[in-house]
């Protein structure tokens, strides 16, 4: 057996995909789950603390 | 000599404040290591998605009677590639925006005639049995207004078209040699040989595929399958994978100008988007340069975050 | 050779003008400002990493040619790798984007490091989508097929032909990688070279 079938897809998402519709936008439920990711990795970009802060606080 | 005022939007002083010590290269190399194993992590969990391509034997298997209509409309000139115009053909001016006639000026590069490419050349390519060589040349020899009639007469009588068994059922008409022609394709394509007649129709290492693709998507079973996906660009496909993957979330603005009035119901509605996204595209490049945008970084004051640190060490 | 011979040199010039727009220390620097404190700015170093997978496991996938994937698990599996780097890559670069939007990060002279950021990023949708085209599946099929229309409504597509699967191919593996890097490369260069913008000269409010 090929070692690259342990890597075979654990849940691929062959099924046929889930959309949402809002007025006359239509979006697939993977595509905002990315979108909302990004923004709240945006968002935490900006909020958390970078390491050393203290360090340099103590300074 | 007077002072050029200084512009916050557009200018910034020389940094001449503190430094820090950092390793460019163990930075670099940790985010590869955290970026390559985070790929890892996803191609073992979702994997990619791979739906086969249709061939045109699986089409003619699956749906016969559109394969039927699709021929058709190649010999009687209603599909959408006969009337496409530049760069196939001249049967349609082509888009335009305002004054701006791009496709015509550059004109017809791919040339493709539908009756020759999609019908008489492959038929001519299959290995010839007596009923078929006889239609083949009943046609050559016939005049164009023959052919044109034959055409119209079978089209007429294919209303409603059916296929029973793999042959083709219409109505009895003054069509010459038409319905052996269509019978012919049809099996042609059952058995896989117009795959290979359409793919090689323009030589043995073929990689073009504007043939079988344009044949293909003259009929409707493919947008039938493009529809299951949510594909199709009123379902805003355009920015959609096939099953539940992320697709090209990018595409969002392109696509959403098609879904709005008058681009989503004008003749011209593509070179409508592209003059809108080009300049939007301009637009984005040429940020530093416009009044107004460059200015909402500083009016948000989102950089206050950022920079936090920096304007808390300057506090007294 | 006389040392007016050795100074007029291709080489030499050439060499003297490179050390001269880049130094050693500021190609490689060891410090950055004090200000440079944020996670926002791992996002321009992520999307960098991600092209470099996207480009290894893209060889990987050129190696048994575009279509081992469909029939053997390992080439599904570079496959998946190339798509998920791909996904990555422009997560990263579209939050690199919105953090150098909100720095106003042209500021000082540094307006082509945003110009060749935006180019790179068209040239990447461009790159991604001949991606796509080069699937040989019902998606690139598909996409072609609707594709064309756009293109073909501009004059793009008589020498721009999307259902070429040959020319889109090369444009994907050879053409649009080249771009890619080579503007990558002018873009980070030109950061060093100008330094990373510094924070907006605020009004700082005394303690109350």
């Amino acid at each position: 057996m090929s070692l690259f079938a342990f890597f075979a897809a654990l849940f691929p998402l062959n099924t046929l995909g889930h959309y949402i519709h809002w007025h006359i936008i239509q979006i697939s439920v993977a595509n905002l789950v990315v979108i909302i990711l990004m923004i709240i990795v945006f968002v935490a970009a900006l909020l958390l603390p970078f390491p050393g802060h203290r360090r340099r606080n103590n300074q | 000599m007077s002072k050029k005022k200084f512009r916050p939007d557009v200018d910034a002083k020389e940094w001449t404040g503190a430094e820090r010590p950092y390793d460019i290269i163990k930075e670099g190399t940790i985010v590869f290591i955290v970026v390559a194993i985070l790929t890892v992590v996803l191609a073992v969990v979702f994997g990619s998605p791979d739906v086969p391509a249709i061939t045109i034997k699986k089409w003619a298997n699956a749906a016969p009677a559109d394969f039927a209509m699709d021929a058709l409309s190649q010999l009687n000139g209603t599909s959408e590639t006969s009337g496409y115009g530049p760069p196939y053909n001249d049967a349609a001016p082509g888009q335009q925006l305002g004054p701006l006639h791009l496709v015509k000026w550059v004109g017809v590069r791919i040339p493709i005639n539908p009756v020759r490419d999609f019908v008489i050349d492959p038929l001519k390519s299959a290995p010839q049995q007596p009923a078929l060589s006889s239609a083949l040349s009943a046609w050559s020899a016939a005049s164009a207004t023959k052919q044109t009639t034959w055409v119209a007469n079978y089209t007429k009588a294919a209303t409603n078209l059916k296929v029973v068994n793999g042959s083709i059922v219409v109505a009895a008409a003054n069509d010459g040699p038409v319905p052996v022609m269509m019978q012919s394709l049809l099996a042609m394509g059952r058995s896989g040989a117009l795959d290979e007649a359409l793919g090689n129709e323009r030589g043995f290492y073929s990689t073009n595929y504007t043939l079988p693709l344009l044949f293909l998507e003259d009929g409707t079973y493919l947008a039938n399958q493009a529809q299951n996906q949510h594909l199709l660009g009123p379902q805003w496909g355009m920015m959609n994978e096939t099953g539940n993957y992320p697709g090209q979330a990018w595409l969002w603005l392109y696509t959403f100008w098609y879904q709005v009035s008058p681009m989503n119901s004008s003749s011209n509605g593509d070179i409508e988007v592209w003059g809108i996204m080009m300049l939007l595209t301009i637009g984005l490049i040429l940020v530093p340069f416009i009044p107004g945008v460059r200015t909402i970084p500083r009016k948000t004051r989102i950089y206050r975050i950022i920079w936090r640190e920096h304007y808390r060490s300057l506090s007294p | 050779m006389s040392y007016n011979e050795i100074e007029r040199q291709w080489t030499t010039r050439l060499r003297r003008r490179l050390v001269k727009v880049l130094p050693p220390e500021k190609a490689l620097p060891d410090t950055q400002p004090a200000y440079v404190a944020s996670w926002i700015y791992v996002f321009g170093v992520t999307t960098m990493c991600a092209l470099a997978v996207v480009i290894l496991s893209g060889c990987v996938l050129a190696l048994r040619g575009p279509q081992w994937w469909h029939g053997s698990p390992e080439g599904h599996f570079f496959n998946s790798l190339h798509l998920w780097s791909v996904e990555i890559f422009f997560f990263a670069m579209v939050v690199h984007l919105w953090g150098k939007y909100f720095m106003a990060a042209w500021r000082g002279g540094r307006s082509l490091t945003w110009v060749t950021g935006a180019v790179t990023f068209l040239v990447s949708i461009v790159a991604a989508f001949t991606g796509y085209l080069s699937q040989t599946n019902f998606d690139s099929q598909w996409i072609s097929t609707q594709a064309k229309d756009g293109i073909n409504a501009t004059g793009g597509g008589a020498y721009f032909n999307v259902l070429n699967f040959g020319q889109m191919l090369m444009w994907h593996i050879v053409l649009l990688p080249i771009a890619a890097v080579l503007l990558t490369g002018i873009h980070v260069l030109l950061v060093r070279k100008k330094g990373v913008v510094p924070p907006f000269e605020d009004k700082v409010k005394a303690p109350a």
